[in-house]
């Protein structure tokens, strides 16, 4: 390809269909940021001039007020914070409960091997509606006192963690099992014949080689929890205990009042996933394709 | 119990198996050889926290769907369970004005996913994948929205489509009394609405799943193709397309599921009124929404249960035993 490439480069230095490409490459990614954009654009305007002239008009004065204003109203970094809660012992334990489960499962054969990661990854496809129902019921059987404010599972942090880490480490437990086998077998069959035990094989041979899948898998984990709306809107009972993606649906009508402020809410929640999306897209794309490119 | 495990896997790794096992398992087999009692018990510990953590969350849960489905009960005390046997999926069928459209919009939704942003997201990869300029920004242009949280994106788009403050009513001078195009309310129009912002995020991750596919075709094939004399399509549907197999596999499975976990943007959206209803839908409102029915919602999940797994299993089982073949 690159030959060819280059012989079509030599003849016709600029070439029409590429120009025709970039203009419509240009075009249709300036079309998919256009809702953002419009976002954007409402949120930084003032109610009382968009009210008095229109959403589609020539703007006189944009500021970051309705940020600020939907920020301080609703007491946002309480939610971030819960978020916080919820998200950070979520994605550490799903790590660490996958990564057993694929080492135990890449590296032992114990027959039911294949039976396992397949319960795992089917787990992980299922519709979360399937199983809401009788979760649902579950988290307010069980009865917690003085471990959850709630006294039960139902309505805290702990019922959502485990939530997300049994749901979420279905696939990484596949993600992970693939990746393992791929590391030589004589590294941890060495280590077994000098008499390491197998927790040392698990914590110091083979996890510190799973770097990079680990940190791709944090990245799309931080991401997808952080997300989360469904688990939250139904596991949670008080307005106060919810993540912030799930509150936003509560603050939209209690304190964003306007579009103009509803815009400015929902985008202030997009923030921190954008970020890490910048600062980690390597790894994201990487996670997210990791499961399926082996297919 | 512990100690019945180790004399039992130890006689079997005493005799080699049948001829027939590969040089990999012979590996694993010396593995196993070498455990100490300790190390099975760690082993048991790795695989069975979290296993059982999964199978009580996950698997009972969904066993539990389909047991309760078969019941009424008012959740109070486990004695007011009654077993009612087929009766809630006969008034599921039968009675319920909400069930078939919802059957209906969630197949439409795979539909729409898989004819428009689907061989839209293939497009824009198979052109983010020639060496291209600025391709990193226009990749992150389109994957932007796949990030985003669904409910965030229901606002923005709420943004667009509301009647009175919208974009799309603002532009077209629909938004004044009497011109008014209910973008969200009116059960014509928001099935599709919502659509269109499901298949804007929809487009980009199909893009990534097709360039991470693209990226492993080997070079030298379209090379070969284009010595031969193949146009740029040619090469595409002879060459390229064939061998894009196992990420078309991925798509279809990611998009039907895509489309049966389709949630939170119609929530947000309007709550599935109608014209939006969802499987998904039903089954919540039977348990925050007005009428907390648990056999009855419980048997919408088992419909939405039964259409996954028709789709789950026959996929894991092709990518075993291919794994297996590996």
């Amino acid at each position: 390809m690159s030959t060819v490439s280059a012989l079509a480069k030599q003849r016709n230095p600029i070439r029409p269909a590429r120009v025709l490409l970039h203009v419509f490459l240009a075009g249709a990614a300036l079309a998919w940021l256009a809702p953002l954009l419009w976002a954007i654009f409402s949120a930084m305007r003032p109610y009382s001039e968009t009210s008095e002239r229109g959403y589609l008009s020539w703007p006189h004065t944009l500021n970051f007020d309705n940020f600020k204003n939907a920020f301080t109203q609703s007491d946002m970094t309480h939610y971030f914070m819960n978020t916080l809660i919820i998200a950070v012992p979520a994605v550490l334990l799903t790590l660490f409960l996958s990564s057993m489960v694929a080492f135990y499962v890449s590296r032992f054969d114990f027959r039911v091997n294949l039976a396992l990661l397949l319960v795992f990854t089917a787990g992980n496809l299922l519709p979360q509606q399937v199983i809401i129902t009788p979760l649902y019921r579950l988290y307010l059987l069980t009865n917690l006192p003085g471990i959850t404010a709630s006294g039960k599972l139902y309505d805290s942090a702990l019922g959502l963690v485990l939530i997300h880490v049994a749901f979420q480490s279905g696939f990484c437990a596949f993600v992970l099992s693939n990746y393992m086998r791929s590391l030589p077998h004589e590294l941890t069959e060495a280590a077994l014949v000098d008499g390491a035990s197998v927790w040392r094989l698990y914590w110091q041979i083979t996890l510190p080689l799973c770097r990079p899948a680990m940190a791709a898998l944090a990245t799309l984990l931080s991401i997808w929890i952080y997300n989360d709306f469904f688990w939250a809107l139904v596991l949670i009972s008080t307005g106060e205990n919810m993540p912030i993606t799930s509150a936003l649906n509560n603050l939209s009508g209690q304190y964003f009042t306007d579009p103009n402020l509803v815009a400015a809410g929902s985008l202030l929640t997009a923030i921190p996933t954008l970020i890490v999306y910048f600062v980690l897209q390597k790894q994201f794309v990487s996670g997210l394709t990791l499961g399926s490119a082996k297919g | 119990m512990t100690t019945e495990i180790p004399t039992k896997s130890q006689e079997a790794a005493a005799v080699p198996p049948p001829g027939r096992a590969s040089e990999k398992k012979r590996v694993q087999q010396g593995h196993k050889r070498l455990l100490t009692r300790r190390d099975r018990i760690t082993l048991a510990f790795m695989a069975g926290v979290p296993t059982i953590l999964h199978v009580l969350l996950v698997w009972v849960t969904a066993l539990a769907s389909i047991l309760l489905a078969f019941t009424t009960w008012d959740g109070i005390g486990f004695d007011s369970i009654k077993w009612v046997g087929l009766d809630n999926f006969k008034q599921l069928f039968t009675d319920n004005p909400q069930f078939w459209p919802a059957v209906q919009h969630n197949v439409i939704w795979f539909v729409v996913l898989i004819l428009i942003p689907t061989p839209f997201g293939l497009f824009l990869a198979v052109q983010l994948d020639k060496k291209i300029r600025f391709t990193r920004i226009y990749q992150t242009a389109f994957f932007l929205p796949v990030v985003i949280s669904m409910a965030c994106i229901g606002f923005v788009w709420q943004l667009i489509y509301n009647p009175d403050t919208g974009l799309i009513n603002s532009i077209i001078g629909a938004n004044k009394p009497g011109h008014y195009i209910d973008w969200i309310g009116d059960p014509k129009l928001n099935l599709w609405a919502v659509l269109i912002a499901a298949s804007w995020r929809h487009a980009g991750y199909m893009m990534i799943l097709y360039l991470a596919g693209l990226k492993s075709v080997d070079p030298s094939l379209r090379e070969a193709s284009a010595l031969d004399g193949a146009n740029e399509w040619q090469t595409f549907k002879n060459v390229i397309f064939p061998t894009l197999r196992p990420t078309n596999t991925v798509v279809l499975v990611v998009t039907i599921i895509e489309a049966l976990r389709a949630f939170d943007l119609v929530f947000v959206f309007n709550k599935g009124a109608q014209g939006t209803e969802l499987l998904s839908i039903l089954v919540t409102n039977n348990i925050i929404g007005e009428s907390s029915r648990i056999g009855y919602g419980s048997a919408i999940a088992v419909v939405l249960l039964v259409i996954s797994l028709i789709v789950i299993i026959p996929y894991l089982i092709a990518t075993f035993r291919k794994e297996r073949r590996a």
